[in-house]
């Protein structure tokens, strides 16, 4: 089948081979060691605390929760005792309320786990309400709540679902190693969300430098006629949502939409085997496959943890840090647009894929030049933007000009700054003036509605 | 426990820098330069590093004066000098490729902000500079194959085709560069070459050199001249390889919009042929890169490209 794919983007290395034919292992937390579970590890609103510090909480156990459609209950992934809830660093960078566990090692399990269904008797409304209750989001990097992208508006009838196994970061494997060792794991997630959606097609994206990934989702796909598997052109970002839908549909997700405006429900490769565990097996979200990887460390690998574990608890886990060449840099995620740690004190959550240790070489950062307008960064924005005229917009502080060029549209994917010959910080010029001018943004609509509330209240009062 | 380095993403980056875009234009450039050399002799070599070394000079002295930090490493100053050297015909004495270097380092490039933020090329604004200033000198030709005493001054093919009269050189001799002109611009083969070079190397695009050569082509074979029409000629002959591979495709002076390009080098190559065909100036090369790059905002205000998911424009929206 031909590769589908987007226009403009970039090839960087991809680093995949440190880690890339390392199975999966499984490491659990070591005893006594304390497990962090902060209140917001997903898009909406944050979870409160439903248990107490001095609570015995078993694995499985739901632990904190919100009232709110747009959120994600969280549970233990370990039997022990909560002995604090305090704030925690996440890898996003900021402090979240964590509840902390200390691992008793013993793995109770709590009652009723386990009980797992054949979804083909649910209801959809059992099957949504079983994947809100399992505490499924997109564990690629945004952490979008499961069971609300899979039950959009009426108005938008879905026709494809679409499986996001670009795995388009550099070095990150994990992805891929679920779909060589688990591939019908995968199918029957899928499965289960074309139950919702019984008119969409379902097809599975994955890049051309995956040939194993790609020869085994097409074998445990045979005979399945609503799925396919779909052969993409490895290029970055090819698992961005937007370009992932343009590549295979030719559909555009307009400005400020969602992907289910243009018919389309995107799911990352663990998030399915998250719909499938929570459905099948019965089992919650409680632990996800990551990729070490980063010539920093001893062995680089894939391993399946239990979410809540430091980082620091996973690389002892693992035999630590490379002591030839430790690592300078830790990233959380990928190397084109996760974070930089400073510590390893940070809690795993369930969108962590990845942790890379940098050495020296591989952090270099390179000295910033002039702009030389060689518009490198536009021929390779895969949003269609001008990244070098919003960096000089951002650096005179013009917000308005940079809305009307459509800074708001930038996904920060960091095409324009890997491309840069002048090496400028560009996605990171840009990611910051975003944040002030999507803040603006939303203050403003906010104090419209509140405009608009107060007048209908006093026209109310009036009459 | 180490301090780990906190840095924005991208955490990866290219090969490519300023410097290696400049080795690679050099490098480009080696064989029209060899051939200059081949046809003009020592005096072409005396002149093209003469206009390195003053170029490279006067943007380290502006720096230095101006205490700023010193760029010359980037090697656009080089690129900068041989390029002027390439647009001087050989006997021009070497004060004059000094004076050059220095309007065009200087005026045009430094005093407007340095790389980057020159809004005309360079090299071609102190081949302007020179024109205006020195017309004696920037336009005795002399014929390929002469140096020193025995050169020989002779009319170049563009300058004979403007009297009305069939050219002494042939299409081989106008391919190869065995004709008078500047003592870059005349081996079209070799310029061609070095194009190819930067376009498979990603340095430049296609647009501006393709589009900017089959304007010309285009207009010359419609509009043609009194009793001559041999746009294969006109193409070749004169400066049009050498600015259309290397002057108009300068990155702060043409336009970094797709569409932009089109429109840059449709205009620089209406420009040329109306300079060359209308105009007083056998040549029109230089001039129409130069008036173009003076519509670079403005032509880029213009075709902004549409971004992804773009909305759809509400004609006559009205304002809340």
């Amino acid at each position: 089948m031909q590769a589908l794919t987007f226009k403009r983007g970039v090839h960087p290395p991809d680093g995949k081979a440190l880690s890339a034919e390392q199975p999966i292992q499984v490491i659990l937390p070591k005893e006594n060691s304390e497990l962090f579970y902060p209140m917001s590890q997903h898009i909406g609103a944050p979870c409160a605390p439903i248990v107490a510090v001095g609570d015995h909480v078993k694995v499985g156990q739901k632990i904190a929760e919100s009232p709110a459609f747009m959120s994600s209950p969280i549970f233990a992934s370990v039997s022990g005792e909560v002995v604090d809830i305090r704030p925690m660093l996440v890898p996003g960078g900021v402090m979240v309320n964590s509840i902390v566990v200390k691992n008793d090692a013993k793995m109770e399990e709590i009652e009723g786990l386990n009980q797992g269904r054949d979804y083909t008797t649910m209801t959809n409304e059992e099957i949504l309400a079983a994947i809100k209750n399992a505490g499924v989001v997109g564990l690629g990097g945004a952490g979008f709540p499961t069971h609300v992208k899979l039950n959009p508006p009426k108005d938008n009838p879905i026709d494809y679902i679409l499986i996001n196994a670009a795995e388009c970061e550099p070095y990150l494997t994990c992805d891929y190693r679920l779909m060589v060792e688990e591939p019908e794991r995968v199918v029957k997630g899928l499965q289960i969300m074309l139950k919702l959606h019984p008119n969409a097609k379902g097809v599975i994206g994955i890049e051309m430098n995956k040939p194993k990934a790609i020869e085994s989702m097409t074998k445990a796909c045979e005979g399945i006629s609503n799925i396919t598997v779909q052969p993409l052109t490895t290029k970055f970002p090819q698992g961005s949502e937007k370009h992932l839908i343009y590549a295979i549909t030719q559909r555009e997700v307009k400005s400020g939409a969602l992907p289910a405006s243009a018919g389309c429900i995107v799911d990352n490769t663990d998030t399915v085997v998250a719909i499938e565990r929570a459905i099948v097996k019965g089992r919650p979200l409680m632990r996800r496959v990551v990729t070490v990887s980063g010539k920093g460390i001893k062995n680089p690998g894939n391993y399946k943890i239990r979410i809540g574990m430091t980082l620091r608890d996973l690389v002892d886990a693992i035999g630590g840090f490379n002591e030839e060449n430790p690592p300078v840099k830790l990233i959380a995620g990928g190397p084109m647009m996760g974070p930089t740690l400073y510590t390893l004190d940070v809690a795993s959550v369930k969108t962590t894929s990845g942790l890379l240790c940098f050495t020296k070489e591989e952090a270099y950062i390179p000295e910033e030049k002039n702009c030389i307008r060689c518009g490198k960064c536009v021929d390779h924005c895969p949003m269609g933007l001008m990244p070098f005229m919003l960096n000089a917009l951002a650096l005179k502080g013009d917000g308005e000009g940079f809305v009307a060029h459509h800074g708001l549209d930038c996904i920060e994917c960091g095409s324009c700054s890997y491309e840069c010959p002048a090496k400028r910080q560009l996605a990171q010029s840009i990611r910051a003036v975003k944040k002030v001018e999507a803040g603006k943004k939303a203050a403003a609509a906010a104090a419209a509605r509140a405009k608009a509330e107060a007048e209908a209240k006093a026209k109310a009062e009036k009459n | 426990m180490a301090n780990f380095v906190v840095s924005g993403t991208p955490h990866v980056r290219s090969k490519e820098s300023i410097q290696s875009i400049m080795r690679d234009v050099l490098i480009a450039l080696v064989p029209a330069s060899v051939m200059g050399i081949y046809y003009f002799g020592l005096r072409a070599l005396i002149l093209m590093v003469a206009a390195i070394v003053s170029a490279v000079f006067f943007e380290w002295l502006y720096e230095k004066i101006m205490k700023k930090p010193v760029t010359i490493s980037d090697l656009s100053a080089v690129v900068t000098g041989l390029l002027l050297a390439m647009n001087m015909p050989a006997s021009a004495p070497v004060w004059v490729a000094v004076v050059g270097s220095a309007f065009a380092i200087i005026f045009a490039k430094q005093l407007f902000g340095g790389l980057g933020q020159n809004f005309i090329n360079p090299a071609l604004a102190g081949r302007a500079f020179l024109l205006a200033s020195y017309p004696t000198e920037m336009t005795s030709w002399t014929s390929a194959g002469n140096f020193g005493a025995d050169a020989v001054a002779v009319a170049t093919p563009l300058a004979q085709l403007k009297a009305g009269v069939t050219p002494d050189a042939s299409f081989v001799d106008v391919l190869v560069g065995n004709i008078g002109g500047c003592l870059g611009e005349t081996c079209a083969i070799a310029l061609i070459i070095g194009g190819i070079y930067l376009i498979v190397k990603h340095v430049i695009n296609w647009k501006i050199p393709v589009i900017y050569i089959a304007t010309v082509f285009i207009l010359t074979a419609l509009i043609g001249r009194k009793g001559i029409r041999v746009p294969s000629y006109e193409i070749f002959a004169g400066g049009l390889m050498l600015g259309a591979f290397f002057m108009a495709t300068d990155y702060a002076s043409s336009p970094v919009t797709p569409k932009g390009q089109i429109i840059f080098a449709v205009g620089c190559g209406l420009l040329t042929t109306l300079i060359r065909i209308f105009g007083g100036y056998p040549e029109g090369v230089s001039y129409s890169i130069l008036i173009m790059n003076l519509v670079v905002p403005l032509i880029e205000r213009f075709t902004e490209p549409t971004i992804f998911g773009a909305l759809p424009k509400v004609k006559g929206a009205k304002k809340a």
